[in-house]
């Protein structure tokens, strides 16, 4: 046991803590709304993109620095502790490149990965859908082929920066007379056309982060087929393992962040001396390290013996239950900032209720406990 | 950053779980249990074993291990339920060792470790400390009042034994006249950190003990049919049990390593790894004998030992809300 990191750990993390001090991302524009704030984000990416600093958990090959997970976790952290944003094309770095690595086509490599990098192509998730949620494989989006192209038909939701990207990671059912998991593949959808249409979806922050696709009849070439036909499901998989891993630790960094400002404010107004505040405070502090240690117990585990133990399934669970109770208290103690609409407490108090349903509900989170960690018997579902 | 324990670290715990699973059955715990005694012959082949001395010093004439080494004893020892005074007796060494002066620890810590001197420790109020675990049987008492500590003799001492709701290991009151014995004017509150660790360690291998039952009940409990554990109300539950287990396993390993190799964060990390030790041992254990159903109610069962050691382990040295109140206040530090 060493809970301590390497000095090639310590000096990633300094160097990049010395390159953040030193560029900083402009101010967060406060006009323009949500086109402002993502111009913004991708000209940061591209500055990240310049000095190396965009993907470091790629291999050098295709312009990462080949980090290794722990690095890649560091990363996240320091972007966190810097609090600048995520790099715009935050879901082609996470999840489309890393997929393409596994399962594209030399060519596909070739043509994709280094847009991706430098933000120059914006790519998206086309996985949801209105009636396939925790239920993916259930999904009915269509493609059926003509020729050497497939066209498109149905519906996706949850699409984040749909308005902004060119390509879409699009799982979609390609036979319907197999069972569900099977009659699936994975596309990249050319979003530029007119077949595909993006509504915002407002949430309940009042912003749309997120987008409905409406899809009708859109034409994708045969080459943009990852993996092979048939083969969806297995691709799908591999970009949602992708999903969970690293950016937890920015998220992980923002709560600590949030709840250090929160016992600030309590200890200014005199609350850290009530014990009802104190208890609270001090379990969300435990939690808070609890999350930090899981993680990095996950992580390192995978790093050191290739197993993952129980954490993975673990720690988005306990981070969003956490993040939520925080929000909660914080409102409290905060007061009425707190609950004015477009303050950062009341949007924090609000999203953070997105928190246990994005990325894998609680609920399913428990099921998948129960079943792989814990090996009790599968529900048995139609 | 690894979290994995050491080939000798794993070999320790390899060797602790098959030796208790031998000796400590069950039937075995439940019989000494029923009696209200410790297992003899158990304590003696663990003191032949040096499990006691396993963090004491070598030149005190302990094997001079770390406090992961003991606390990976201690989850053995929650696991098996154990009817043996050695947590009671690596407190009043470690309150010793780190609490004591050198004098002190020379004369003293070679009888604990070897198991010829048998310790234990209380908090005292007013010179009284309850439900001292081991109270009955020790020959030699740390009492800690108000941040300071002493060490007495029998002699020094009045015990009363007590009945606690955990019949596993014998209790008792331990009265002790002002004055009486001799001051720890050392590292009191470095030895109570350490106490805390160990504490926690066994209070995770008791709810990993009750979330291992568990499962195994409602694989093969059926009601309607289908076994218990595939309704989502019992299987999220026994997801609930693991994680609790686990956010105490992780605080617990995080206090252990701290203790060794980071002593600075000790504090902290010690009143983390117990509250949340004390809090998942009792509702990991409460929700072992909610999932048994009606048998987990029934003194035939075996749950309801692990509920009451949980809630014994919880109590000692302050229970969760205690270490939350201590962690505020360094929060607020």
């Amino acid at each position: 046991m060493d809970l301590t990191f390497n000095e090639r750990e310590t000096a990633f993390r300094q160097e990049l803590r010395g390159w953040l001090a030193a560029n900083p991302p402009d101010p967060e524009p406060e006009q323009g709304g949500e086109d402002a704030h993502y111009a913004w984000r991708r000209d940061w990416q591209r500055r990240l993109y310049e000095a190396g600093w965009a993907a470091p958990h790629w291999p050098a090959e295709y312009g990462g620095r080949d980090a290794t997970l722990t690095e890649s976790a560091i990363y996240f952290e320091e972007m966190g502790r810097a609090r600048v944003p995520l790099p715009a094309n935050i879901l082609g770095l996470l999840l489309g490149g890393p997929t393409l690595m596994v399962w594209g086509s030399g060519a596909q490599k070739e043509r994709y990965l280094a847009p991706i990098l430098s933000a120059e192509e914006i790519w998206c998730q086309g996985f949801s859908e209105p009636d396939a949620g925790s239920d993916l494989a259930s999904l009915k989006t269509r493609a059926v082929r003509d020729g050497d192209e497939w066209v498109v038909t149905g519906q996706k939701v949850w699409t984040s920066g749909a308005q902004y990207s060119k390509w879409c990671m699009l799982v979609a059912r390609t036979d319907p007379d197999v069972p569900k998991h099977k009659g699936l593949t994975y596309f990249l959808m050319d979003m530029e056309q007119d077949a595909v249409q993006v509504r915002p979806l407002r949430q309940i922050t009042g912003e749309a982060e997120f987008n409905e696709l409406f899809i009708e009849q859109a034409r994708i070439p045969e080459e943009n087929v990852v993996g092979g036909v048939g083969n969806g499901w297995k691709v799908a998989l591999t970009t949602l393992m992708n999903e969970r891993a690293g950016l937890g630790f920015a998220l992980q960094v923002r709560m600590r962040q949030l709840l250090d400002d929160t016992i600030a404010i309590a200890a200014r107004r005199g609350l850290l001396d009530d014990p009802l505040y104190a208890d609270a405070l001090a379990d969300l502090h435990m939690r808070c390290e609890q999350v930090r240690l899981l993680a990095w117990k996950g992580l390192t585990d995978v790093e050191r013996y290739g197993q993952p133990g129980p954490e993975g399934s673990l720690v988005k669970w306990l981070w969003s239950e956490t993040n939520q109770r925080l929000t909660q208290l914080a409102a409290e103690i905060v007061g009425p900032e707190a609950l004015s609409a477009g303050t950062s407490w009341s949007y924090e108090l609000l999203r953070a209720r997105g928190n246990t349903i994005e990325g894998g509900t609680t609920e399913v989170l428990k099921n998948i406990v129960a079943e792989r960690v814990l090996g009790l018997p599968r529900l048995k579902a139609a | 950053m690894d979290f994995g324990l050491s080939e000798d670290q794993r070999e320790i715990q390899r060797t602790a779980r098959e030796l208790l699973s031998e000796r400590a059955r069950p039937e075995r715990v439940r019989e000494h249990a029923e009696a209200r005694r410790f297992d003899e012959a158990l304590w003696r082949e663990l003191c032949e074993l040096g499990w006691p001395g396993i963090a004491i010093d070598e030149r005190y004439g302990g094997q001079g291990l770390g406090r992961v080494e003991l606390s990976i004893l201690c989850e053995e020892l929650g696991r098996a339920l154990a009817p043996v005074p050695l947590l009671a007796s690596a407190l009043a060494s470690t309150m010793i060792e780190h609490g004591g002066s050198e004098e002190q620890r020379e004369r003293l810590l070679p009888g604990l470790a070897s198991g010829e001197a048998l310790g234990t420790v209380g908090v005292a109020r007013d010179g009284v400390a309850e439900l001292v675990v081991a109270a009955p049987v020790a020959q030699l008492f740390v009492l800690i009042e108000d941040g300071s500590a002493r060490v007495l003799g029998a002699e020094q001492t009045q015990v009363e034994p007590v009945d606690s709701i955990d019949s596993t290991r014998p209790a008792g009151r331990v009265r002790a006249p002002a004055g009486a014995g001799e001051a720890l004017e050392g590292d009191v509150t470095g030895g109570v950190d350490r106490a805390l660790v160990a504490i926690a360690s066994e209070l995770v291998g008791v709810c990993d003990r009750a979330l291992e039952m568990t499962v195994a009940y409602v694989k093969e409990r059926k009601q309607f049919g289908v076994p218990v554990g595939s309704y989502q109300a019992v299987s999220h539950r026994c997801a609930q049990m693991l994680l609790d287990t686990e956010k105490a396993r992780c605080s617990a390993a995080f206090a252990a390593w701290a203790a060794d190799a980071d002593p600075e964060r000790l504090g902290e990390a010690a009143a983390m790894a117990k509250a949340a030790a004390s809090d998942a041992g009792v509702e990991v254990t409460a929700s072992a004998i909610q999932a048994h159903g009606g048998i987990g109610f029934t003194w035939e069962a075996d749950v309801h030992w692990l509920y009451k050691r949980a809630h014994i382990d919880a109590a000692l040295f302050g229970g969760a809300k205690a270490q939350r109140a201590r962690l505020a206040k360094l929060l607020a530090s």
